[in-house]
């Protein structure tokens, strides 16, 4: 019996140990950055980080001025408002638009309803590299290039079809007799929307709303193309890649810089996982 | 549901206006730019597109996105759905599903900079900090510029960063996937006599095909738009240009819009595939 243990656990050995290597070659590189971005910069520049585990508890190679220099003197402070600031509204718009649209398209018939649903689909897979010049132009024109509300639009159009895409397939599943009963009760399909649909989707608009919170904090291409790289108005990516390119070498700044980055999105996934998966999951189709 | 003729368009109007200014409207226009000269002025005909297809960069820009596609869509596939099934005979599963899914929370230009950090090079003989030269000198090996040598170190340097962060993303979907499986399936394989590899090829592969097309699907369109990475770690030098990337060059490097529109009317065409499945699929379901 005990025997038979023995060999079962010696057998599965390999399997363990596969497993070990692709978790630490997982997590290795960004325990990296984060002890990086707390040593002080003659260190970083002369010894690898993992020297620190020599002397692990020794509190003098540790530092939070590479924080202080990054916020203050780099721009990263600014930026982080900046994301932000274009972020929120940037989720809550285009959901807000899409559950609109998503009612009429699963409750409501219209002329054209079939036909403007499957142009939603094709929609979905559409490189936005297709748009990015013509709606430049469009905002030159207006003055709303290197401005929030032209990024909040140009997100809005972004998001739109994945939010309306997913908004209806919840929606539609929800029963008929829900509707019709309260079309009975007398309730307008304004009170409808309110009081019945918005309440009964706010698990979909929740892992929606994290998955473009997320999309929106992450992008780089929309921010530098319609923002211009105005440090004014450049969110979090923008600065840390031209960072890169400033300070190179200097990986104390730019570590401190990439973590400071990605805290709201790692706070959104320890806290919110549930949601996160299923946000992710459902966003995997987008264009 | 019985409404007044107008309802459906007040619900929808936003909507509808978004999707026609931010996609439809600029897609057309672009498809028109992409015959005309640099400041869409001039007629140029097909010349474009020959440029698009002929110019050395663009090229290798070619060759590249095909690279990306052939080894980062079976890789990230294919370790996931192995991850999926090996974490399922673990007690740990949770934790390391947890660690491997992590980058997808983190932006590519975060994750850019945490593995330009990875692959850091100091010439032989100094002290390496990036973590792979370091271990390449444990083994004794000479330090290897990753990000530099071409054709294929820097290539699969940079394809191995989008692994890191789409991975989990595959695991996630597939292990969903996999814990649907009828369990007596499996174990009626076994009791036939088929060892573990036998059940993977022949019962787990087969069962979840459906999934896995899916993935490849999502996969493809995800790895042919690929730019932040390579923005962000090489800006397409030392031979490691893509299509997105060119594309940004072309309309903020070299103000060249008529060639810009060019290259995204060829991402969507690269494209236009995956769409047509999509849409295949969607009818499907409907009908």
């Amino acid at each position: 019996m005990i025997k038979e243990r023995i060999t079962r656990s010696i057998s599965r050995m390999p399997l363990h140990i596969i497993i070990i290597l692709i978790a630490l070659t997982w997590i290795l590189p960004t325990i990296g950055i984060l002890v990086t971005s707390f040593r002080f910069p003659h260190d970083v520049a002369t010894s690898g980080w993992w020297t620190i585990f020599k002397n692990l508890f020794n509190s003098r190679q540790y530092t939070l001025e590479n924080y202080t220099t990054v916020i203050t003197q780099c721009g990263i402070g600014r930026a982080f408002l900046n994301s932000f600031i274009i972020t929120i509204p940037a989720t809550v718009l285009p959901i807000l638009i899409a559950s609109f649209a998503a009612y009429a398209f699963a409750w409501m018939g219209f002329p054209g309803r079939q036909s403007l649903f499957i142009i939603l689909v094709a929609l979905l897979v559409v490189p936005l590299q297709m748009t990015l010049i013509p709606i430049l132009r469009v905002f030159n024109q207006l003055g709303l290039s290197g401005t929030f509300p032209g990024i909040w639009l140009a997100h809005t159009g972004y998001g739109l079809p994945l939010a309306v895409y997913l908004l209806h397939n919840s929606i539609a599943g929800l029963p008929g007799e829900l509707f019709d009963s309260a079309e009975i009760d007398g309730a307008s399909p304004t009170y409808i929307f309110f009081w019945l649909v918005l309440p009964l989707c706010l698990p979909v608009i929740a892992s929606l709303a994290i998955f473009q919170f997320l999309w929106v904090w992450n992008d780089l291409l929309v921010a530098l193309v319609y923002l211009g790289g105005t440090p004014d108005v450049a969110p979090v990516t923008v600065q840390v890649s031209s960072l890169v390119g400033s300070y190179g070498q200097e990986w104390e700044l730019l570590t401190a810089a990439v973590f400071i980055s990605i805290i709201p999105p790692l706070i959104l996934f320890f806290s919110l996982q549930r949601y996160f998966v299923r946000g992710i999951l459902a966003g995997s189709i987008k264009g | 549901m019985r409404t007044k003729r107008s309802t459906p368009w007040l619900y929808l109007g936003a909507a509808l206006a978004v999707l026609a200014f931010f996609l439809i409207y600029p897609s057309i226009n672009t498809i028109y730019l992409s015959f005309f000269g640099r400041n869409s002025e001039k007629f140029v005909g097909a010349s474009n597109y020959v440029y698009a297809f002929t110019n050395r960069t663009m090229l290798t820009a070619l060759r590249n996105n095909i690279l990306w596609v052939v080894v980062f869509t079976p890789l990230t596939v294919f370790l996931g759905l192995i991850l999926a099934v090996m974490l399922d005979r673990v007690k740990y599963e949770t934790t390391v599903k947890f660690i491997i899914f992590i980058p997808m929370a983190i932006s590519f230009v975060g994750a850019s900079v945490i593995w330009k950090f990875v692959y850091a090079y100091r010439p032989p003989l100094a002290s390496q900090i990036g973590l792979l030269n370091a271990f390449l000198g444990v083994l004794h090996f000479p330090p290897l510029p990753w990000l530099i040598k071409r054709p294929w170190i820097n290539n699969l340097s940079l394809i191995g960063v989008g692994v890191w962060v789409w991975t989990g993303f595959c695991m996630v979907i597939l292990s969903a996937s996999y814990k649907a499986l009828p369990r007596q399936l499996l174990e009626a394989a076994r009791i036939d006599g088929a060892n573990e590899w036998k059940v993977f090829w022949k019962v787990i592969f087969p069962l979840m095909m459906p999934t896995i097309t899916v993935l490849i699907t999502t996969q493809l369109i995800t790895v042919l738009k690929v730019f932040d990475i390579v923005y962000v770690m090489t800006n397409g030098n030392f031979g490691t240009e893509v299509i997105a990337n060119r594309m940004y060059k072309e309309m903020f490097n070299f103000r060249n819009f008529g060639r810009a529109s060019t290259i995204a009317v060829v991402l969507l065409l690269l494209v236009l595939p995956m769409m047509l499945i999509n849409l295949k699929r969607f009818r499907e379901r409907r009908g």
